[in-house]
């Protein structure tokens, strides 16, 4: 039996996924304990013993400025603008998404715009979001927004565009309203590609929160990584990045889940 | 017999290609026409035409004495060789889609007693075309065969003064194209329907309807292709005695059909 078709058992594949992540751990681990072995105060690849401190210290002792658990205060300031985003993003892709998709004139008048503000890099649009919005929670949340959303929208319009025109033509027969339409064939077909969009969109919305909040902000995971990157703080830096993995791969296991709890016609499985 | 569908001196052109000229037809109601024609003669265009997806360059469209409007309406069913589904919905649900839509204009959906009418009368239609047992599949777990049947449904739960047919077997197996032509045969005789049948089989053509139209050109300019459309070089009708009779032998003679149909040297489908 060839590489292709040899047959992977459930518990195999997490075997096999974790066994690269584990290799990865022990060769820092080994070349840590090298470099501690040359000099015991190397802050560069701390060991487990000092990120467990400098992480206790975060995770279950108040801030002696601000009376915080920072971890958590962390992590909390950055789901929030993260959902915030992520939310305003997904809604504005599905109704504009939609309405390009299904009224050619609505994408005659729109499609260009869409595609001018999708081009532009949103870190370029950065200083122009904080002059608007001031350096508070909105420039954060709207440099996500900026970031993901016309991608999401260009890609639910092109996947609603992409409906077979028979489908159009027979719900026309079948005598459905324009609205209809729109309620009934193209907002639930493109739902399940809505949640891919949001998968692939993931990556780049983290990557605008950390830049916003290593710019201007006085919590935050990003906030705090670009803070104690002065004192060359490796012990904090990798937990906060590790964590950062943890949350984003979570997220996207919820996503892939709902939607295939939500819409199974879509994965070919019985209602 | 009246008719229920005139087309007077119908012209359709596409900027300078002129693909249909000079169509003049009355389709009585009850009739079950068969469009045949070689690729490109313009029997697509013949049924966008009807269907309203596409407006008359020239020429007018009657329904009923009245003029049609160049739109997708619920007179009109139409059955598709593909995508004629809602991948989306169940076949209960694709059923339900035609009433929802007439009878909840904002929210496309039905509920309490309306919702359990609906259900009922789309159960039916859906046991007429022998689906009863398959109410909850996605169209993905279905084989083609059974997707047509749901089109089938699904057009006919909308009572469509006409129906379409646009080469609705042409991607099915022999054998399971035999039991459709068996159904389409049962559900036009017994809902009293007016079927224009697009189909690339002449055999099934003859078999299933009461008149044939051959779409061609008559006139062709060899310097320009597009200069002439096709119009209607024949039109048969077919005695509707000889027609039941073959009807019946078909229906009677099924399964030897169905037997012939699955061997290799018996080329029973005229793919031309």
């Amino acid at each position: 039996m060839g590489w292709l078709n040899r047959p992977l058992r459930q518990g195999n594949t997490w075997l096999l996924g974790l066994l690269p992540i584990l290799v990865l751990v022990v060769v820092y681990l080994v070349v840590a304990a090298d470099r501690h072995a040359i000099n015991p105060n190397d802050k560069i690849l701390p060991l487990p013993g000092a990120m467990a401190d400098a992480m206790g210290r975060l995770l279950f002792e108040r801030d002696r400025l601000s009376g915080e658990y920072l971890f958590w205060s962390d992590t909390f300031a950055s789901l929030q603008r993260l959902s915030l985003g992520l939310s305003i993003s997904t809604l504005s892709a599905l109704i504009v998404g939609l309405l390009l998709g299904v009224l050619p004139r609505f994408r005659a008048t729109f499609g260009m715009l869409v595609t001018c503000i999708a081009v532009v890099p949103p870190i370029a649009l950065l200083p122009i979001l904080f002059i608007v919005f001031g350096l508070g929670e909105t420039a954060k949340v709207a440099l996500i927004v900026i970031g993901i959303a016309p991608f999401m929208v260009r890609d639910i319009a092109e996947h609603v565009t992409a409906l077979p025109r028979e489908q159009i033509v027979k719900a026309r027969t079948l005598g459905a309203s324009t609205w209809q339409l729109m309620l009934r064939v193209a907002l639930p077909q493109a739902m399940p590609r809505l949640i891919q969009a949001l998968r692939l969109s993931l990556g780049p919305a983290w990557v605008f929160l950390i830049s916003a909040e290593a710019i201007a902000s006085d919590v935050g995971l990003g906030y705090r990584i670009f803070l104690v990157r002065r004192y060359l703080a490796m012990d904090v830096i990798l937990p906060y990045v590790f964590w950062i993995a943890i949350l984003a791969a979570t997220i996207d296991l919820l996503l892939r889940l709902s939607g295939r709890r939500l819409f199974p016609w879509a994965y070919g499985e019985t209602a | 017999m009246s008719a229920a569908l005139s087309l007077r001196n119908v012209w359709v052109e596409y900027g300078d290609k002129v693909v249909l000229e000079r169509i003049n037809l009355e389709i009585e109601e009850g009739a079950f026409v068969s469009v045949v024609g070689p690729s490109g003669a313009g029997k697509s265009s013949l049924l966008k035409l009807v269907l309203g997806q596409i407006a008359p360059t020239k020429g007018a469209i009657l329904l009923d004495g009245d003029p049609m409007a160049p739109e997708c309406t619920p007179e009109r069913g139409v059955v598709f060789q593909r995508y004629s589904v809602f991948s989306h919905l169940t076949a209960l649900g694709n059923t339900l889609f035609g009433l929802e839509c007439a009878q909840a204009p904002l929210t496309g959906r039905l509920f309490g007693e309306r919702f359990r009418s609906a259900k009922d009368k789309a159960r039916e239609m859906l046991e007429a075309v022998g689906l009863g047992d398959s109410l909850n599949l996605y169209p993905a777990q279905m084989s083609g065969g059974m997707q047509q049947r749901l089109a089938i449904a699904q057009a006919l739960i909308k009572q469509p003064r006409i129906l379409l047919l646009d080469e609705p077997f042409g991607a099915l197996d022999p054998g399971i194209r035999a039991d459709m032509h068996a159904l389409i045969t049962e559900l036009w005789r017994e809902y009293a329907l007016t079927i224009i049948m697009v189909t690339h089989d002449i055999k099934e053509a003859f078999s299933l309807g009461t008149r044939v139209l051959t779409l061609d050109k008559t006139r062709v300019d060899p310097q320009a292709q597009n200069r002439y459309g096709a119009t209607v070089v024949y039109d048969l009708t077919l005695d509707r005695k000889i027609a039941r009779e073959a009807e019946i032998a078909y229906a009677s003679g099924k399964t030897d059909a169905a037997a012939n149909d699955q061997g290799i040297t018996i080329d029973r489908i005229n793919n031309n």
